[in-house]
């Protein structure tokens, strides 16, 4: 790793200052992705302000209508044993537990979970690839190289990365909300809202503004959040990323359903929403396979697969049928 | 300067106490440097293994207040006040713990490199496992889990941030349900 100077934050306050001043710092709170970019030499933080020590930004806070605020600096593996969360999202507690491995999520904040960066091959090696995410205007490897693992959806020719996250799938499912604080204060942040698509300026992941603080992600009430779930589809069983994953939610009058929420990971930029396929679903039986099927497919019309990932287009729309079914069993 | 301590490579050095293996220890280290490398340079504990050296393996697995970590993927200047527990914490007067005797029990090793991050591993995953933790085996994340529900699935699950290339897997389960009482 390249030499840096490290420093312990006590302040939220003179940390998002510190932040703000300095473009050649970077927050570090669980650091398994930050490590590991800056052994790769995709980050080279001159400096790095250690937020672990901030306070009550740990906490899992179950609230009165049913929602749920957590904070930042929670790690993956608390917020996936709460039992509240078990018990009102169990998307979200899966879409953690499908992730990483028991070490990681130990050690791996919720704010940085967000925050990760794509695990495309171009972008993380070590030699100087062309890669518009790490070095702007420099071209996109993936584009016409190796991308069976990259975007079916929202790409551009300056990137075809996915995000890497499972639980922001989650949370863009349920409609979180994302905290923020910066140096004009604190902010909600639509979780849909905050990774962007890579359009001609890839190098930016999400609306994060130099200065911002995440202290905490705030899922609000929802009536699907019980019957909810996530599915995972990779090369491993274990310890992988995702191919293809989905997180779905619905609410329902007996069989038939009254409102779905869908999301796919490992198909974009950005946690997918499937806004068509949703309105499509509103009032068709869990028992209409064939009408299930040609709902979800309304979200795939814009689908546009590379040289070698065509297989998500089919395994992205069977992995949502299989989500939504297994949330239904739960309604 | 007087006052500042330079590494080999010029950094400044920054002063870390902390407790190893339930000894006090206060080392020097540069910020660049992973708890794995000061664990193995500086307080010449080398049963902690250097593997992957980016979190992919789980060779460095150790105990920082109770859980289990990658090593690697973690700086020795951010451990101020903290407890870790390596491999060679593990055995209590001369006695080895529960796990690394299940592991000699069942062959759970061949070569022997991933061992010590399997077991520390493997400790804590049964600890997880006693407090409750559900993990991506379990069909229904919503119930309780208890300690008795620790399938082979289920170990193997926990398990997976540790890779052997010997493949001793069969037996490494073995080990670990010995280990957590349930044979």
């Amino acid at each position: 790793m390249h030499a840096f100077a490290l420093s312990r934050a006590d302040d939220p306050a003179k940390a998002i200052a510190a932040h703000a001043q300095d473009p050649h710092l970077a927050f570090i709170a669980g650091g398994t992705d930050l490590i590991g970019l800056m052994k790769d030499r995709a980050a080279l933080p001159e400096r790095l302000l250690d937020i672990n020590g901030l306070p009550d930004m740990g906490r899992i806070e179950a609230l009165p209508e049913g929602g749920l605020r957590i904070g930042a600096l929670a790690r993956m593996s608390d917020v996936a044993a709460d039992r509240e969360v078990r018990r009102r999202f169990p998307v979200i507690a899966e879409a953690l537990l499908f992730a990483a491995s028991g070490q990681l999520r130990n050690m791996a904040s919720m704010g940085g979970n967000i925050m990760q960066r794509t695990r495309c091959a171009y972008f993380r090696d070590e030699d100087p690839l062309p890669c518009n995410k790490r070095r702007p205007g420099s071209g996109c490897s993936a584009l016409h190289g190796l991308n069976r693992n990259h975007a079916i959806f929202g790409w551009s020719d300056a990137c075809v990365a996915t995000h890497p996250s499972d639980v922001a799938v989650a949370l863009a499912a349920m409609d979180a909300n994302v905290i923020v604080r910066g140096p004009a204060g604190e902010r909600s942040i639509p979780f849909t809202e905050f990774h962007r698509l890579p359009g001609d300026t890839p190098e930016r992941d999400n609306v994060i503004e130099r200065g911002d603080l995440i202290v905490a992600i705030e899922m609000p009430a929802r009536v699907e959040g019980r019957a909810s779930h996530y599915l995972k589809v990779r090369d491993r069983q274990s310890y992988e990323f995702a191919l293809v994953s989905a997180a779905a939610a619905v609410a329902t009058d007996g069989r038939r359903l009254r409102s779905a929420r869908l999301a796919l990971g490992g198909v974009a930029h950005k946690p997918w929403r499937l806004t068509a396929a949703e309105a499509a679903l509103r009032g068709v039986s869990l028992d209409e396979i064939d009408v299930l099927k040609s709902a979800i497919a309304t979200s795939f019309t814009e689908a546009r697969p590379l040289a070698h990932n065509a297989f998500k287009v089919e395994l992205a729309q069977r992995v949502a049928l299989r989500a939504l079914q297994t949330a239904g069993a739960r309604a | 300067m007087s006052g500042v301590h330079r590494g080999r490579f010029g950094d400044e050095l920054v002063p870390v106490n902390l407790t190893v293996n339930r000894q006090a220890r206060t080392i020097m280290v540069e910020p660049r440097m992973t708890l794995l490398d000061a664990l193995r340079e500086e307080l010449a504990l080398t049963g902690t293994k250097k593997a992957c050296d980016r979190g992919e393996c789980g060779a460095c697995t150790v105990h920082v207040d109770g859980r289990r970590v990658l090593s690697c993927m973690t700086l020795a200047a951010m451990q101020e006040g903290k407890r870790i527990t390596t491999i060679e914490g593990l055995e209590r007067n001369g006695k080895l713990h529960p796990v690394q005797a299940a592991f000699v029990e069942h062959d759970g090793f061949q070569c022997g490199f991933c061992t010590s991050g399997q077991i520390m591993s493997a400790v804590a995953a049964i600890e997880e496992a006693k407090a409750g933790w559900p993990s991506a085996a379990a069909a229904d994340v919503r119930g309780p889990f208890t300690v008795a529900d620790l399938s082979d699935a289920e170990i193997r699950e926990r398990m997976s941030g540790n890779l052997c290339r010997c493949a001793c897997y069969p037996n490494i389960v073995a080990a670990i349900a010995q280990a957590a009482g349930r044979s």
